[in-house]
């Protein structure tokens, strides 16, 4: 995983930056070392992630600590709830993420 | 009012479940240790750099899946696998089997330290800001870690600890085991001991610091105990779990049984860190002797502890000598010389090659001996070639550590 940098207080959105196809990629990544043994080819965006894969509170713990290792990312424990299905994880970080440049 | 099991002083061994740098199950194991089979390789590791090492290749997938051994620890992989294969070996009802009567008890030489190597060397990539480290360092170097990761992977709800013991551990857990069964504890103890200690860079640089640390230009005759041109010790990974029960359960549902525990002694050197001392060793193998009943000349091997050390293993020949001085019929070998030092392991892994010795009559020997070092040419000591015995009744197993604890359990043929 190539590092990424925090932007620089960017407004407009670049062609560097993350979209929300591109937080869904980065997310499935994360999942991928945290879930092995889970297919996640068909993941479904609308679904809770722990209805369709083994995940426990540890691995929840996990997503919030490659967010903040990989992306700078910071996920305070009252939002926890937001990352339950791909689709709520991408909503609540697009915003959090959009200053965060591609390398 | 606790029931009083019956005939609860009686307890045996009735499935192994190995991973040893040569050999996964006890058929292979004991075939390298009479083939003269070493499992002592190169090995690099950060910091430390090229060095040797007895290296496990068991199938870390064959009971975990890999989300567990990522969250897990080598160790608790490495006896979640002795586990699984000790219960498998022991022909029982695993299904049917009262999980709250099952206790695991894990030897260990130290426990944490791989982890939080790791993990500091992570850290470092953040520039030590401790808002990286990870949540899963406390469940993974708390010192129950290998036992408690066996007892999730196998729903044993019985008790579960690990028995922090140097590297008398292998002995320690064994003890450990019987005298919760002798207690009423529980019904079946998977005992024993685990080292994942060739992950840690810190024991070879310590050791080499010390002057211990074993070095050849062919792994292989790296760890040569009792030979002249011994130069210290090879570190070892494995694993050595035992199903214990006691005798009358293991009679009542037609069990292989491996052999009996008839007497045993744990004491205490008081007398220095590292260096051993032959007084008290002697002492402990006399205990365990008296304990069972027996005179040194009915023991018909002796699995010595000797490390390849100078002065470590002249220790335990004076020991043995004072000891077993007087017995024509003793033999001694050393199985670290094909492993290296297992840590942990090292009492259980090098009972357990012996433990065939009740069937076969074949005492296994000690490799890499060139030169016989004048201060440690017992008598009895059976060097380079496997030794055909008549029968084979009893054998006692030394097991040392640093601190000055010392170990020796005595097991009869069933």
């Amino acid at each position: 995983m190539p590092p990424v940098r925090p932007g620089r207080g960017a407004k407009v959105k670049t062609e560097n930056e993350m979209t929300g196809e591109q937080i869904r990629t980065a997310i499935i990544d994360i999942l991928g070392d945290i879930a092995p043994d889970d297919d996640l080819s068909d993941l479904k965006d609308d679904v809770a992630f722990r209805d369709q894969l083994e995940l426990d509170s540890m691995d929840f713990l996990d997503i919030v600590m490659e967010l903040r290792k990989r992306y700078r990312v910071e996920v305070p424990e009252e939002d926890y709830g937001q990352l339950a299905s791909m689709h709520s994880t991408v909503t609540y970080l697009e915003p959090k993420m959009q200053d965060v440049e591609v390398a | 009012m606790i029931a009083v099991p019956p005939d609860p002083h009686r307890i045996v061994i009735t499935g192994i479940g190995l991973t040893a740098p040569n050999g996964n199950a006890l058929g292979e194991y004991r075939a390298s240790l009479l083939e003269g089979r070493s499992g002592v390789s190169p090995y690099e590791i950060r910091y430390f750099g090229k060095t040797l090492a007895g290296i496990c290749d068991f199938d870390e997938l064959r009971y975990q899946k890999r989300k567990a051994v990522r969250r897990g620890t080598r160790a608790g992989s490495i006896g979640i696998y002795c586990a699984q294969e000790a219960v498998a070996d022991a022909g029982l009802d695993w299904e049917n089997v009262d999980k709250s009567r099952v206790g695991v008890y894990v030897g260990v030489t130290e426990h944490g330290n791989v982890e939080t190597e790791n993990e500091v060397f992570q850290l470092k990539g953040y520039d030590y800001d401790t808002q990286f480290w990870s949540h899963h360092h406390n469940p993974r170097t708390v010192a129950n870690n290998p036992a408690g990761e066996i007892s999730l992977n196998m729903g044993i709800t019985g008790p579960h600890y690990s028995i922090g013991a140097a590297c008398a551990a292998g002995n320690a857990g064994f003890v450990q085991g019987a005298q919760m069964l002798r207690l009423g504890d529980c019904d079946l103890a998977i005992a024993g001991g685990v080292s994942e200690s060739i992950h840690t860079f810190g024991i070879f640089a310590s050791f080499h610091s010390q002057g211990a640390l074993a070095t050849h230009d062919d792994p292989t005759q790296a760890s040569r105990p009792f030979d002249l041109d011994r130069n210290g010790i090879v570190v070892a990974e494995g694993g050595c779990l035992y199903v214990l029960e006691r005798f009358s359960d293991a009679q009542a549902r037609g069990a292989s049984i491996y052999g009996e525990l008839v007497g045993y002694a744990i004491n205490s050197d008081a007398s220095d860190f590292v260096l051993p001392n032959p007084e008290r060793q002697a002492e402990c193998m006399l205990l365990a002797l008296q304990r069972a009943g027996l005179v040194a000349e009915q023991i018909d091997i002796v699995s010595t502890h000797a490390t390849g050390t100078t002065s470590g293993d002249i220790q335990e020949s004076m020991a043995l000598r004072q000891v077993f001085g007087d017995s024509r019929k003793t033999y001694f070998n050393n199985t670290k010389s094909f492993i290296g030092h297992a840590m942990g392991a090292a009492g259980a892994l090098e009972l357990t090659g012996n433990l065939p010795a009740f069937r076969d009559g074949v005492c296994h020997p000690t490799i890499n001996v060139e030169q016989l070092d004048p201060d440690c040419a017992l008598d009895g000591l059976v060097y380079n070639e496997p030794r055909e015995l008549k029968r084979v009744d009893y054998l006692l197993n030394n097991s040392f550590g640093m601190l000055g604890i010392n170990s020796a359990v005595i097991i009869k043929r069933v």
